[in-house]
C-alpha cells in the first residue's frame, strides 16, 4: 500500500528526517512515537505532501512520487485523494456545522449532488456517535465531539490510507476514550491507518506495528507487544522508561 | 456669537425664515444624499472591496512582479491627498484627451482610494486564518481558489467587518470632495442653497446632519452584520 524509500526532508539547514524507509500493507495500523522533534509529524505530513520532502520516493497505492524530481500538481492532488488527515487541534471550519464540515468535500471537490453527500455525512456523523449534534457549529462541541467531526470530515472523501496526527494529545483526558474508540473501530474495518501519538495502549490494543523513531529516522519496528515488552534498541528502551 | 443667537430669537420673522429656509433645503439636500452620495458611496465601496480583495491576493501571492505591483498602488494611493487624486482625475486627464463625466470620475477616484486602504485590512485578515484551516482543506482535496472562497475569506469577513466599517463610514464623507468636480451630491447641493440665500451656518449644520444620520444608520447596519457573522463564535 505504502513504500517509502530513502525519504529526506530539511527545512532550511534543519534536517527532519535523515533518510526514513517504510513499508505499510493495506489494512495494516501503523502507530508511530518518539520524542518530539523525531520527526514523526513531518513523516506523517510528508506522506499526503503537505510537506513536499526533499528527497527519495514514495509509492503509495500505485502511485509514484519521485523527489528528485518536482512532483506535478497532478500527483499532489493524487496524494491528496488517496489520504484522509486528522489533525492535533481538528482544524475543524469554524463556520461550518458539523454536517457542513463532513459535506464540504464531497460537494466542493467531488461535485456529489448535496442531498446524496448529506445522507452520507449524515450515516459519517452518526457512525462516530454525532448523529444528534449535525447542526451544532465546532464552539457548541467538546474537544472529542470536534475531533470526531474531524474523523468523519476525512473519511467523507473515502481515502484508502487514514493519517492521524496525534488526535488525541488536545483533548482533556477524560475525552481520550471517545477518539480512541472510533479510530479503533476503524481499524477493526480494515482500514490503513498512520497513528502518530503518545496513546501507548491505543498501540498495543490496535496496532499492527510500532515504529519508534528518534533524530529523523526510524530506529526500531516490530509488533506492539515485542516493541513494549522487550525493545531491542537502547534508545527505544530509554524512551519507554521515561512514559513509564 | 452670543449678539447673533440674541438676534435670532428676538425677532420672530427672522426665526420664521430661518425655518422656512430649512424646511425648503431638505428636500434637495435629501435628493443629493439619495440620488448622488449613497449610489456614490454603495458604488465605490463595491468596486473598491473587490479592488481591495485582489490587491490583497496579489500582495500574499508568490509571484514578485503581482506583489510590486500591489505595492506600488497602495503606496501610490495611501500617498497622496484624495483631493488631488480628483483633480488629476477629473480636471487632469481631458488634458490628454480622456475625458469622464463627473460622477464616473468620482466612482473611480473613490473605488482605488478604498481599494487601496482596504486591501491591507483584508491582508491583515486572511494573515489571521490559523494555518491549519488551509491545511485541512488541502488534505480534502480543495484547490487555492476553493479554499479561499469557501474557507478563509468567509472567516476574514467576519475579522474584518469593523475596520472596513471605519473606512465605509470614511467614505460617506470623502464622497463631499466630489463636490468640487461637479459632481451635485448633498454638499455641493448645500453650497449652492447657501450661496444663494447666504444662510451659511443654518444649510452647512443641516448637511452635517444629514451626514451623521447616514453614518448612524450605517453602524447599526455593522451591529446587525456583525452579529450574523458571529453566530459561529462562542460568545464571550
Amino acid at each position: 500500500m505504502i513504500s517509502i524509500k530513502n525519504l529526506h526532508k530539511s527545512f532550511g539547514d534543519l534536517e527532519v528526517l535523515k533518510g526514513v524507509d517504510l513499508e505499510i500493507d493495506k489494512g495494516e495500523v501503523v502507530v508511530v512515537i518518539g520524542p518530539s522533534g523525531s520527526g514523526k509529524t513531518t513523516l506523517l505530513r510528508c506522506l499526503n505532501l503537505l510537506e513536499m520532502p526533499t528527497s527519495g520516493s514514495i509509492l503509495l497505492n500505485g502511485h509514484l512520487a519521485d523527489f528528485s524530481k518536482k512532483v506535478q500538481k497532478k500527483d499532489i492532488d493524487t496524494f491528496k485523494r488517496e489520504t484522509g488527515m486528522v489533525f492535533q487541534h481538528y482544524n475543524l471550519f469554524p463556520h461550518k456545522t458539523a454536517l457542513e464540515n463532513v459535506m464540504e468535500g464531497p460537494v466542493i471537490v467531488k461535485n456529489i449532488p448535496k442531498e446524496k453527500a448529506r445522507k452520507k455525512a449524515v450515516n459519517l456523523l452518526e457512525k462516530v456517535g454525532l448523529g444528534d449534534k449535525l447542526d451544532f457549529y465546532p464552539f457548541q462541541l467538546s474537544g472529542g465531539q470536534q475531533q470526531r467531526v474531524g474523523i468523519a470530515r476525512a473519511l467523507a472523501m473515502e481515502p484508502q490510507v487514514m493519517l492521524f496526527d496525534e488526535p488525541t494529545s488536545a483533548l482533556d483526558p477524560e475525552l481520550v476514550g471517545e477518539v480512541l474508540q472510533v479510530m479503533k473501530d476503524l481499524a477493526n474495518e480494515g482500514m490503513t491507518m498512520v497513528v502518530v501519538t503518545h496513546e501507548m495502549r491505543f498501540a498495543q490494543e490496535a496496532g499492527n506495528e510500532v515504529i519508534f523513531m528518534d533524530g529523523g529516522k526510524i530506529v526500531e519496528r516490530n509488533k506492539p507487544s515485542e516493541l513494549f515488552t522487550n525493545p531491542k534498541e537502547e534508545r527505544t528502551r530509554q524512551f519507554l522508561n521515561l512514559l513509564t | 456669537m452670543k449678539m447673533y443667537l440674541n438676534n435670532i430669537f428676538a425677532d420672530p420673522e427672522r426665526v420664521q425664515k430661518l425655518m422656512d429656509i430649512a424646511i425648503s433645503s431638505l428636500r434637495p439636500l435629501l435628493e443629493g444624499t439619495i440620488l448622488y452620495t449613497i449610489p456614490l458611496t454603495l458604488l465605490s465601496f463595491l468596486f473598491g472591496i473587490i479592488l481591495a480583495v485582489l490587491t490583497a491576493l496579489a500582495r500574499l501571492s508568490p509571484s514578485k512582479l503581482l506583489q510590486i505591483i500591489a505595492r506600488v498602488y497602495v503606496s501610490a494611493i495611501r500617498g497622496t491627498p484624495l483631493l488631488v487624486q480628483l483633480f488629476i482625475l477629473f480636471f487632469g486627464l481631458p488634458t490628454i484627451g480622456i475625458i469622464i463625466d463627473p460622477f464616473p470620475a468620482a466612482i473611480v477616484g473613490f473605488s482605488l482610494n478604498v481599494g487601496a486602504y482596504a486591501s491591507e485590512i483584508i491582508r491583515a485578515a486572511i494573515l489571521s486564518i490559523p494555518k491549519g484551516q488551509w491545511e485541512a482543506a488541502h488534505t480534502i482535496g480543495m484547490n487555492y481558489s476553493q479554499t479561499l472562497k469557501r474557507i478563509i475569506l468567509p472567516q476574514a469577513a467576519r475579522v474584518s467587518i469593523p475596520p472596513l466599517s471605519n473606512t465605509f463610514i470614511s467614505l460617506v464623507k470623502d464622497t463631499s470632495l466630489a463636490s468640487v468636480i461637479l459632481v451635485t451630491e448633498m454638499f455641493r447641493r448645500a453650497q449652492q442653497i447657501a450661496s444663494a440665500n447666504y444662510e451659511f451656518l443654518l444649510v452647512y449644520i443641516e448637511a452635517a446632519l444629514i451626514y451623521w444620520v447616514v453614518c448612524f444608520i450605517l453602524s447599526i447596519i455593522q451591529d446587525r452584520i456583525e452579529q450574523r457573522l458571529d453566530r459561529y463564535v462562542a460568545k464571550r
